[in-house]
């Protein structure tokens, strides 16, 4: 990486005036605190008192089977506290937070994993709150939603664009031009302008470096390919940097397909053909936008993966032939993960069961005596109603509904 | 005629105390509209317009301008038609006018046609708050090569070493962002920021310009003495929106004696 915050072409700094020092400042907190051994060892310490690192890795026996083919392990960020790598992110976040002396935190969210992280730590921290969330997301993500306001933070919802997590950034954004004072804009994936994405990518990266070690104590070796899905792409970056430098493990970064790719309803940026290079939200990448420039709507099941831009450390290594990325559709979601819940007693979030989807299509082709890793990035209760309603369970629909006439009638 | 060259005389030739310089979005909330609002605003003595190519991510704007812009695009405008306005606006009108927009905008046009394009239609500068210096080696060396003012941003956190730094990209004029914040919120005009605004003086030669909620004669007979012109943005929007196009004039009239 340069200076600047440059992922080959990808990357930079696309920032207002407004925020130059404050941007300057809070490359100078990371700098500092990535030098200092002592500031590493206590977010491991905290990663693993507070939460639950070191996150497990689960041998998927029974899926194993059922595929017959490589042996499939899952990394288990799902059993964070909060339920998701969000958690990750956000406490290393934190920590530098405290040492600017700021007194505030404002984030958006989509999927409000990261929102709820968020609220959680500035609860723990001490800090007052303000997550934006876009209108869309807020609808079907309505679990999170009641979480973050119960820890004490103020959710915003966002009805400006899309009304989806772009939308959330943008607001996040000009609160933040307005009171970056006192407030610490705690930016959720590795995408936006330098230093985020590598700051985000150096706290996600506890994941790949237990990943690591597990498997080969587990396994006894490398694993032949790593699955993550891909949003803004914190999960991924985090568990494939405990993997980059082994060119014989392949790494497959797994996109929303929403409706399929060629439905234009999607997410993928860079699966497909549909994602071109531009400048927005304060960096550049591979988004999905017309002709002129102006950002698309994005589909996706997953609220998680309904974005326009991808990590710019990611768009490089996708450039560079490192990293392979695919797409997968709603219903392919759906159904990976009802086998997953069926054969491994485990719930994926919809975004990380993207991942499962991917590893599904190809473990069966792959010898015995290898082995996979899926990153299970979080779990699925947040997704209730999304998947109920996918479902179309009838003794849900029947609970909502009486539940819905008690309110009514008081 | 350059943009600064442009300043000069208009500040000699007319003596004023003050220039006005206005905002459109273009497109919003229709290109007839806005024909109607430029005409009212030249008429009326503005002399400079920025007009404002619409974007979906307009990350510096306040939610008039956010929603002006996210309307435009939904009416179906494209930077094709802003362009062809605009070379029709700059036709008719003999002041100058400045494309405001952000970098994506520039990027997929291809940096240098939009250069090319926007020197061809007689635009005199362009305002892009998401292109900071360290990122615009070609920008910058591309407003030089066509001549069009890139007009760079002060705001009340940039230090006085990063003002002078700024100040020597930018020509025509300095846009002072009178707050932190958005577009679209009343500033108060106090110590703080008569302190501000005496640092912009310190680090630059070129003509200040101050903008963020600036909507009364109060706000500009404030600035007359501290800066060269006035920025009038979100206010004749709102105007427009509710009292339509014929309010403009009256009420840029109105903003000077
Ligand atoms: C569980 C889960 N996985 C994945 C993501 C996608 O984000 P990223 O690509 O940054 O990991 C989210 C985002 O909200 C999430 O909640």
């Amino acid at each position: 990486m340069s200076n600047k915050g440059y992922f080959g072409q990808w990357g930079g700094a696309f920032i207002p005036e407004v925020l130059f020092e404050t941007f300057q400042e809070l490359k100078e907190a990371f700098a500092e605190a990535r030098q200092d051994e002592q500031f590493w060892r206590e977010y491991v310490n905290l990663m693993s008192t507070y939460s639950c690192r070191p996150t497990p890795l689960t041998f998927a026996e029974n899926l194993t089977r059922h595929f017959g083919g490589a042996r499939i392990y899952i990394k288990r960020e799902d059993l964070n506290h909060t339920g998701a790598h969000k958690a990750n992110n956000v406490m290393g976040q934190g920590m530098l937070v405290k040492r600017m002396g700021k007194k505030r935190v404002i984030a958006e969210t989509g999927a409000g994993q990261h929102g709820v992280a968020t609220a959680t730590m500035a609860a723990k921290f001490g800090f007052e709150c303000t997550i934006y969330m876009g209108e869309e997301d807020i609808m079907r993500q309505r679990p999170n939603v009641f979480w973050m306001e119960k820890l004490g933070a103020t959710v915003v919802t966002v009805t400006s664009g899309t009304r989806t997590l772009k939308d959330a950034i943008n607001e996040a954004f000009r609160d933040w031009v307005t009171r970056m004072d006192d407030t610490h804009y705690v930016l959720g994936t590795v995408c936006g302008p330098h230093p985020f994405p590598e700051m985000v990518a150096w706290f996600q990266s506890i994941i790949g470096q237990e990943a690591n070690r597990q498997i080969q104590e587990q396994f006894g070796a490398l694993p032949d390919r790593v699955y993550a899905c891909v949003g803004g792409g914190s999960n991924a970056m985090g568990i494939f940097q405990g993997f980059l430098d082994h060119p014989e493990v392949e790494l497959v970064g797994v996109e929303a397909g929403g409706r399929g790719l060629d439905s234009g309803r999607h997410a993928s940026r860079l699966a497909g053909t549909d994602g071109s290079a531009g400048v927005a939200q304060g960096y550049k990448t591979m988004f999905l936008q017309n002709d002129e420039g102006q950002m698309q709507d994005t589909h996706s099941v997953a609220a998680g993966l309904d974005y326009v831009g991808v990590s710019p450390i990611l768009a490089d290594l996708w450039e560079k032939g490192r990293v392979r990325f695919e797409a997968a559709t709603d219903e392919e979601v759906m159904a990976a993960l009802d086998l997953t819940m069926k054969k491994e007693g485990l719930i994926p979030a919809l975004e990380s069961s993207h991942a499962f989807v991917q590893a599904f299509k190809e473990v069966g082709d792959i010898e015995t005596d290898k082995a996979v890793i899926i990153n299970m990035s979080g779990r699925g209760d947040k997704d209730i109603f999304t998947i109920a309603h996918a479902f179309d369970d009838p003794s849900w629909k029947e609970f909502i509904i009486a539940k819905g006439d008690e309110y009514v009638a008081r | 005629m350059s943009l600064a060259e442009d300043i000069k005389q208009i500040q000699s030739k007319q003596d004023k105390k003050i220039l006005l310089m206005t905002h459109i979005v273009l497109g919003y909330p229709s290109f007839e509209v806005n024909r109607g609002v430029v005409r009212q605003m030249v008429e009326n003595g503005v002399d400079l317009i920025e007009m404002q190519i619409p974007f979906s991510e307009p990350m510096a704007d306040g939610p008039v301008i956010v929603k002006a812009n996210q309307d435009a695009l939904e009416n179906g405008t494209t930077v094709a038609q802003c362009l062809e306005f605009a070379a029709e606006i700059t036709e008719t009108y003999d002041i100058p006018f400045l494309f405001m927009t952000y970098y994506n905008i520039l990027f997929k046009y291809g940096e240098e046609d939009f250069f090319k394009k926007a020197k061809k239609i007689n635009i005199k500068g362009l305002i892009v708050p998401d292109m900071p210096p360290e990122e615009g080696e070609t920008y910058f060396s591309r407003a030089r090569k066509y001549e069009l003012a890139p007009i760079m941003i002060f705001a009340p956190t940039s230090t006085n070493a990063r003002m002078k730094n700024l100040a020597g990209y930018g020509d025509g004029f300095i846009y002072c962002v009178a707050r932190k914040g958005v577009t679209g919120t009343q500033t108060s005009f106090d110590d703080e920021f008569n302190n501000y605004i005496g640092r912009c003086r310190q680090a630059t030669d070129l003509p200040l310009a101050v903008g963020f909620g600036i909507s009364a004669r109060e706000d500009v007979d404030y600035l007359i003495g501290k800066a060269d012109i006035a920025v009038i943005g979100t206010k004749t929007i709102k105007l427009v929106e509710k009292k339509g196009v014929d309010s403009v004039g009256l009420f840029i009239k109105g903003l000077r004696r």
